[in-house]
């Protein structure tokens, strides 16, 4: 293969482009001029980024004045792909008939994919803003009833959202 | 020499050591905030106003962290290499010109601790090469394959660059006439600085600095994404906080140098003599706390191009490295020699 006519990067280059210092000096004003342009940095603890209704935080139970929606049929628990959600069923006296008893979500299993949400009934369950996740200890991350209940008016903006696709 | 002598001495020292610890403090944060501003960032910004104090809690961060020696590395040397990169950074500090002498009360002082040297050149290169032995070592002594990779490439690195930059230099002593620092500038104070006789010698030194002090885009012995961190890979506490002040004490120390033989030293104004313009009696205390401030402003400007540069350049390949050292730089700063030989012989100067 005598004509073989090579294409390197190398050998493309201009005399100038192989001395170096005229592109180091391009280089060094693109990071001079970078150095003078506004910055976007958000100085997190004290300006704090207020979620759309579509983002998908830590999944909480919706509570209506008499108790909460959940019917504990368990689809939530049985379509989790982590197995965070644990449901006991139990009966009741309202028209409901059945609630749950113990409704746990374990955060560190949780992975936000919002299924439990697409496949409750009741639209009992669905994904808050709440991003600020810490906790002390292991057991401290599995959030019971009494953490997941959130009063049916802090959620209108997830639930409005949810009916757009529904 | 009597004892106010003496204690003028000492009191320098305790300036200089408290100067540059501080400075290389604030070097740190500086690089840090020079870094998030070109990566559109702002930087520390917690600690104290606008994060002026991040450093000393850094450093208190750092006295607080146990310090670990590998069960496998040698203790002695493993102990000795951060106090021979400290300790040569430091006394190549006592030899940089700071400020002109002024005299009071009888005595000239300046705030060099041995100004007028007659060697003082000689001293800064032989002492930055010692510097090496402090990363070598602290690579060997590890026990630590990455450690010893960057302790071996740091000193290839040194040999192949001090050559060059050993002989940037002699173009400057040519026009002087004097390995003497304080000479070197006065010679520069009236007339052009050196950067303009000898340009190709200043951006050899500029390099050849950059290598020695282990900065990118030479930060070989350091390669994060291949070394780990280099021979400081197995250093923690304040074992690791001395060998990073040693790195930021080096580069005030090579900014100052080439701000003394290229920048003109304490020079303000170039080509004109400073006194007269500014009308100011040559050695009052005025003028030479003006140079002092001119001097530093230099050296800070230098440090400002040592950060720039590495926020903006890749690292080098090793053998892209030895290619520039060998190839390039020492020919090139052989020529500059010649060239200003034959330049100095054919005016008879
Ligand atoms: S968001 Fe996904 S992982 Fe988390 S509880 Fe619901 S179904 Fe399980
Ligand atoms: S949250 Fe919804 S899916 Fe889960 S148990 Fe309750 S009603 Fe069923």
């Amino acid at each position: 293969m005598a004509n073989v006519t090579t294409n390197i990067e190398s050998e493309r280059m201009t005399f100038w482009e192989r001395i170096y210092l005229p592109e180091i000096a391009r280089g060094l004003g693109l990071t001079l001029r970078q150095m003078f342009r506004p910055k976007f940095t958000r100085q997190y603890p004290e300006e704090r980024w207020e979620p759309e209704g579509s983002y998908r935080g830590r999944p909480v139970l919706v509570q209506e004045e008499d108790g909460e929606r959940c019917v504990a049929c368990g689809l939530c628990s049985r379509v989790c792909p982590a197995l965070a959600i644990e449901v006991r069923a139990a009966e009741t006296d309202k028209e409901k008939e059945r609630y749950p008893e113990l409704f746990e979500i374990n955060m560190l299993r949780c992975i936000y994919c919002g299924f439990c949400e697409e496949v409750c009934p009741e639209e009992a369950i669905v994904m808050s803003k709440d991003y600020e996740l810490v906790f002390g200890s292991q057991d401290e991350g599995i959030l019971g009833k009494e953490k997941l209940l959130i009063p049916v008016s802090q959620l209108q903006d997830r639930l409005e959202f949810l009916r757009q696709w529904r | 020499m009597d004892w106010i002598d003496f204690a003028i001495i000492v009191a320098k020292g305790g300036i200089l050591v408290n100067a540059m610890l501080i400075a290389a403090a604030y070097m740190v944060l500086a690089e840090r905030k020079i870094a998030a501003w070109i990566q559109n960032r702002i930087g520390p910004n917690r600690v104290g106003p606008w994060g002026l104090f991040q450093s000393f809690a850094d450093v208190f961060k750092l006295y607080l962290k146990e310090d670990v020696v590998p069960a496998a590395a040698d203790y002695r040397f493993h102990a000795l290499a951060p106090v021979i990169s400290i300790a040569v950074a430091i006394t190549v500090y006592a030899v940089i010109p700071w400020s002109d002498a002024v005299e009071i009360g009888g005595r000239m002082i300046s705030l060099t601790m041995a100004p007028d040297m007659n060697v003082a050149l000689l001293v800064i290169l032989a002492m930055t090469s010692v510097g090496v032995y402090g990363v070598a070592l602290a690579g060997w002594s590890s026990n630590n394959k990455y450690s010893l990779m960057g302790g071996l490439r740091s000193s290839a690195q040194m040999i192949s660059y001090e050559l060059s930059m050993g002989l940037s230099i002699i173009g400057v002593v040519m026009i002087a006439g004097s390995l003497n620092l304080v000479d070197i500038i006065r010679g520069q104070s009236a007339g052009a600085w050196n950067v303009f006789y000898q340009p190709i010698a200043f951006i050899i030194f500029l390099v050849t600095a950059l290598a020695e002090t282990n900065r990118a885009p030479f930060d070989l012995p350091e390669a994060e994404p291949e070394l780990v961190g280099g021979y400081h890979t197995e250093y923690s506490g304040m074992k690791f906080g001395l060998l990073y002040l040693a790195e930021y004490a080096n580069m005030l120390a090579s900014s100052a140098i080439m701000a003394t033989l290229f920048l003109g030293g304490w020079d303000i104004i170039p080509f004109l003599d400073d006194a007269t313009i500014l009308g100011l009696e040559p050695g009052s205390l005025p003028l030479v706390l003006l140079q002092h401030g001119a001097f530093v402003g230099k050296s800070l400007l230098l440090v400002f191009v040592f950060i720039w540069i590495r926020w903006s350049l890749p690292r080098f390949r090793y053998d892209q490295l030895m290619n520039l050292g060998w190839k390039i730089l020492l020919p090139l700063s052989l020529a500059n020699i010649a060239v200003t030989g034959t330049v100095m012989l054919l005016l008879n100067r």
